[in-house]
């Protein structure tokens, strides 16, 4: 299984970004490898539709768990179509999220946030 | 001969001088500004056909999708993305047929998507035009640009979008003098300088009008002479001014107004024969 934590830099001892579709950089964890592999977001950039874009790059990672701080319609919208599972982070650290996740800690997002929030954060 | 009229900001009188204007010589108004065209209140047409606009969308054939996702890399607009299909987001799609254009198995076609209309009446004996953009719709550009391919090279005036975007772009592709109307606050003269700064990069001749002028002596004049701007007219703050628009009506019905655009349109004539 992957967990796909949105993430502000490409470590895990960094912080995790609250935005899904324009954060710069996706930490994906193994569960059987145990390891983080960092994915930069190329559609932190981009001029419209950041959230598909960057769920498009979830979906094609093999990603079945996403943990982020909230995300927009369409990128939600892709994301259960693809069948993978939102869940909103907890305190702010990359390296914690997975240890909430497997404690039951966190809790699922079913609802988007508003659209175009991530721009100028 | 193509006129634009615009400004950096919006509420500054565009659509009050590009209709006077156009009644007062007798040529043919185009509203670009689509989002919200407010022209034909003020010319009043008559007879106005209706005609929607719409925009090629791509649908999947998923009997003959092979799920390569050439058609969602090449979207510059990601309006397309691939979980076990292809989901179009149809807003964020301009129809620019790349999809269809990379299918290897042909599976894209193509449906038109309505987003708006044009309209086109006559004031008298002058031919109105404006585009409106369906409430949501978030592009403008596919109706402007069909508006703009209405016309032929008789004079028109095109009162186009506030700001400096690619809605107002449009427009101004290929017009030979630019009124750019602003309000002297310091609002005003701001996004007016952006104003400047658009049509200088797209070298089209320009004049500035100030609208709701109380004193001659203002920042925003000030700017136009330190700057080597042409003034071509200033309407005055005036309480008879804001009764006629609010009921409506043009300002050249009264006579005051009307020699006011009258000086206008022959300082904007003789600023034309100064750049051709």
């Amino acid at each position: 299984m992957k967990i796909c934590i949105s993430s502000t830099v490409d470590s895990i001892n960094g912080l995790a970004d609250g935005r899904f579709g324009r954060c710069p950089f996706y930490a994906i964890y193994d569960d059987e490898t145990k390891e983080y592999e960092f994915v930069e977001n190329e559609g932190a950039k981009a001029a419209q539709g950041a959230g598909i874009k960057a769920a498009q790059i979830v979906v094609d990672n093999g990603v079945d768990v996403v943990i982020t701080g909230s995300l927009g319609p369409n990128a939600i919208r892709v994301l259960q179509a693809g069948n993978i599972k939102i869940y909103k982070m907890l305190g702010d650290k990359v390296k914690e999220q997975v240890g909430y996740y497997n404690e039951g800690k966190l809790i699922s997002i079913d609802k988007p946030g508003a659209s175009h929030m991530g721009i100028g954060k | 001969m193509q006129i634009a009229v615009l400004s950096g900001k919006g509420g500054t009188g565009k659509t009050t001088v590009s209709t006077n204007l156009a009644k007062l010589i007798n040529v043919r108004y185009i509203d670009c500004d689509v989002e919200e065209p407010n022209g034909f209140i003020f010319l009043k047409p008559q007879d106005i056909k209706s005609k929607e606009v719409s925009i090629p969308v791509p649908y999947v054939d998923e009997d003959k999708c092979i799920h390569c996702k050439k058609c969602v890399d090449i979207c510059q607009f990601n309006a397309l993305v691939h979980t076990d299909r292809v989901i179009l987001f149809e807003k964020l799609c301009h129809g620019c047929g790349a999809c269809r254009a990379v299918c290897p198995t042909m599976a894209i076609v193509e449906k038109d998507r309505p987003i708006g209309k044009i309209e086109t009446g006559y004031s008298d004996d002058m031919e109105c035009l404006s585009g409106t953009l369906n409430v949501t719709e978030p592009m403008a550009g596919p109706i402007i640009s069909k508006l703009k391919g209405m016309i032929d090279d008789k004079t028109t005036i095109i009162d186009c979008s506030p700001g400096s975007s690619c809605n107002v772009v449009k427009p101004l592709l290929g017009v030979d003098y630019a009124i750019l109307v602003t309000e002297p606050t310091e609002f005003g003269l701001h996004d007016l300088k952006i104003a400047v700064e658009l049509v200088r990069k797209m070298k089209i001749p320009f004049g500035v009008i100030i609208n709701r002028m109380s004193q001659e002596d203002n920042a925003t004049s000030k700017y136009c002479k330190d700057d080597n701007i042409n003034i071509i007219g200033t309407i005055p703050f005036d309480r008879d001014i804001a009764v006629m628009y609010s009921k409506g009506e043009l300002l050249i019905k009264d006579e005051k107004y009307k020699k006011m655009f009258t000086d206008i349109m022959s300082n904007i004539e003789e600023a034309i024969g100064c750049s051709l």
